[in-house]
């Protein structure tokens, strides 16, 4: 089973991720993962949706995603070139003889302490999945206390752009 | 008095959302709306007051409202409308947008809201309606800012009817309502999220085409679509064109005519054993406007093992959903065969042709007339007595499939049922909102004993409308398809199937001012039936039947449509 990575433009209104959750939902689609937030159009909202499943799968998800009249264009970069990152926040246990360790250690992902307790440290590290996977590993030995996690956004890599103009869906899939 | 709306020199004429709201209906020539008052509500009652070409029904439950509406739907070819008011009167609705959905018929439903400030606080009859019915409505909208009622109330319209048809529903809260507004109707409708295909791509017409020309046994499978764009014309003549016989499937019924040769009748669960079969031996599978639907395919392993399938379908999400499709074409099947057919070569298939009818001689529908008036007897009688000059309207069950299998449809939009949902209580509102979309024809509703309980309150509001609906009751006291489901698959053990009391149907007939008939034999119907459908007015007539029979041929759980069991 592969991962997708979705690209899907929405009218920024009221409901319009809960029309989306709702649909993965009811039709039995997994998500992996879900970022959403406007674009540089105030009316025009990003999601980018990861979702596991075979071919079939993600071509029923994608029909019916575009199916919803909020939705205005979907785009499955999975086989582009792409740019993604995720952001990760995680508050460890840190005594203070282990920060110089911990820090040290979290240098190596470029991550930043952002917040600082008596027996904690907060991070904060961007990245693809891999590398916030791999930090979340190297903390764990400490104690991670909670972790925080953004869901994956994407970018299509050079001058291509998902964006609102382009071929109805039907075109698409048809392979014009 | 209402304020005139905007003149056409775009003078903005000021008036409450709610005065816009019948406004903007009468724009849409909207005639007859089925709702229900309350309190939330109670603004755009208010305003239709007003309204001189607006006819409001009162119905007896909103569930009637919103199937009476559906039923207009059907018959029309337009937009049902229905309104209610908030929490009940909304949650009323949901059985009847969820069947309409299912069956892609295009409503506008208005729900009243409690007022903006309230919403969230579980005020007085408030509910969730929008969220509710997310799954099931093509799509909805809670109007909070008052100026967009036009453009809302216009999208609204736009979705419903295009594209795959469905239900569009608008909650507004009550204050919205009463908000004042300066009205102007929008003349074009702008989502950039909805833009439907209806041309079908060029490439894929003429692969279609060479399929055609090449195949030696191909079946048309029709579906409900065919009537959702008026295509029946066009299916008749691709059908004759290219000779290939056609399987309707249930909400395909009435596209094509019953009694043409080339017709096999419904297909899959209920269906003939001959369309099933020449499913099973065609080599070109042509599916227009239908789904796949889990009725119709049963077993996927053995659903057309031998064709190579093409799909026409408006809408995308259907093609390669429950089947592989080798050729999938999204588009309005009018426009699709209107491009198809001067493609069509002359094709010699007498060989495939002759097998069909062998196929008809061999396994025909039948029942056995032993034992009692037969239900499928009294469909024949309608039959005679109609020759498919009526809307048949039906409800759910053991009926509804004999209506399918004996009743031979010859106009489009002559069959009014719940196909998808199988929402038994459909029929008798539905033939009430048959009766305003076709007032000059006889609409005859077939129900049971069972369905006809669901709703029945619904003869109130038939008899206040002055409507002549003529009601066969095939009345087995038993819900019929579960007890057959019961016998097939619980061994017997009937459980909560058996009705131990009903109501005097010929006296409940009286109650309400109708006449009422009960037919106990054959004798009687083939006497007392056309008498009771001639004679003007509304009529009850109740047909005791057994309750042992059985719906055939059948295709039991896990078989495939090639090994339905059949009687005798």
């Amino acid at each position: 089973m592969d991962k997708h990575t979705l690209s899907v433009l929405v009218e920024n209104a009221p409901g319009v991720l809960t029309r989306v959750a709702g649909l993965f939902a009811r039709r039995g689609f997994n998500i992996d993962s879900l970022a959403v937030g406007r674009t540089d159009r105030d009316d025009v909202s990003r999601m980018t949706i990861v979702v596991e499943g075979d071919k079939p799968l993600i071509e029923q998800v994608t029909k019916q995603l575009h199916k919803l009249i909020d939705v205005i264009k979907i785009s499955n970069i999975t086989d582009d070139e792409y740019v993604d990152r995720e952001l990760v926040m995680i508050k460890v246990a840190a005594e203070p003889g282990q920060r110089v360790e911990i820090m040290h250690m979290a240098g190596i992902f470029r991550a930043r302490v952002v917040d600082l307790g008596r027996k904690t440290m907060t991070f904060e590290c961007t990245g693809n999945e891999g590398k916030i996977n791999a930090f979340e590993e190297s903390l764990r030995p400490y104690g991670i206390k909670e972790l925080v996690r953004t869901g994956k956004i994407a970018m299509l890599r050079g001058s291509k752009f998902v964006a609102l103009s382009g071929g109805a869906l039907a075109r698409e899939l048809e392979g014009d | 008095m209402r304020p005139v709306a905007e003149l056409s020199g775009g003078v903005f004429v000021e008036m409450t959302v709610a005065e816009a709201l019948v406004e903007c209906l009468e724009r849409e020539n909207v005639e007859v709306v089925f709702g229900y008052p309350g309190g939330a509500i109670l603004p755009v009652y208010d305003a239709l007051y007003h309204s001189t070409k607006i006819k409001h029904v009162l119905v007896r439950h909103e569930q009637g409202a919103v199937h009476a509406a559906d039923g207009y739907a059907r018959v029309t070819g337009g937009v049902g409308v229905c309104i209610a008011t908030s929490g009940p009167g909304a949650t009323n609705l949901v059985t009847g947008i969820a069947n309409a959905y299912m069956d892609s018929v295009p409503l506008v439903l208005f729900t009243g809201q409690v007022p903006t400030m309230q919403i969230g606080t579980d005020s007085f009859q408030e509910v969730d309606i929008t969220g509710i019915t997310m799954p099931i409505t093509k799509h909805n909208y809670l109007l909070k800012d008052p100026q967009k009622l036009p453009v809302v109330v216009k999208n609204a319209f736009h979705i419903a009817s295009t594209g795959r048809p469905g239900p569009v529903l608008i909650d507004i809260p009550k204050d919205v309502a009463q908000a004042r507004i300066s009205f102007k109707y929008p003349t074009t409708v702008r989502l950039r999220g909805y833009r439907p295909t209806y041309k079908g791509h060029p490439a894929k017409i003429i692969e279609i085409a060479k399929l055609i020309a090449k195949a030696r046994r191909p079946v048309i499978y029709a579906g409900g679509g065919i009537l959702a764009s008026n295509a029946s014309e066009e299916l008749l003549k691709f059908a004759e064109a290219i000779t290939a016989p056609v399987t309707n499937t249930f909400m395909g019924l009435a596209g094509f005519p019953g009694d043409h040769p080339l017709f096999l009748g419904m297909l899959g669960l209920h269906g003939t054993r001959y369309a099933n079969l020449a499913i099973t031996e065609c080599d070109l599978l042509i599916g227009l406007g239908a789904r796949f639907d889990d009725r119709v395919v049963m077993n996927i392993n053995d659903f057309a093992p031998h064709a190579t399938v093409v799909h026409i379908d408006i809408d995308p999400a259907e093609i390669g959903k429950v089947i592989a499709t080798h050729v999938p074409l999204v588009g309005d099947v009018k426009l699709i065969l209107k491009a198809l057919l001067p493609l069509i070569e002359k094709t010699d298939r007498s060989e495939w042709l002759a097998r069909i009818k062998s196929l008809k001689a061999e396994y025909p529908l039948s029942y056995n007339r032993d034992g009692g008036l037969k239900p499928q007897f009294i469909i024949e009688q309608l039959w005679n007595c109609t020759r498919g000059e009526a809307i048949i309207v039906t409800d759910v069950g053991q009926h509804q499939m004999w209506v399918a299998q004996y009743y031979h449809f010859k106009k489009p939009r002559t069959l009014v049922s719940s196909g998808g949902l199988g929402c038994m209580g459909f029929g008798l509102p539905a033939s009430i909102g048959a009766c305003f979309g076709a007032p000059a024809s006889n609409v005859i509703l077939v129900t049971g004993d069972g369905s006809i309980q669901m709703t029945m309150q619904e003869l109130g509001t038939m008899m206040e409308q002055g409507l002549s609906v003529k009601i066969i009751i095939m009345n087995n006291s038993t819900l019929g398809m579960v007890r057959q489901l019961q016998q097939y698959y619980c061994q017997g053990r009937y459980m909560a199937v058996n009705f131990s009391f009903h109501p005097d149907f010929e006296i409940l007939a009286k109650a309400y001012g109708m006449a009422g008939y009960t037919f106990r034999t054959e004798e009687d119907v083939v006497k007392g039936l056309p008498e009771a459908l001639r004679k003007p007015g509304p009529a009850i007539i109740n047909c005791i039947v057994p309750s042992e029979e059985n719906v055939l041929p059948m295709v039991l759980a896990g078989k495939g449509i090639s090994e339905a069991i059949d009687c005798g």
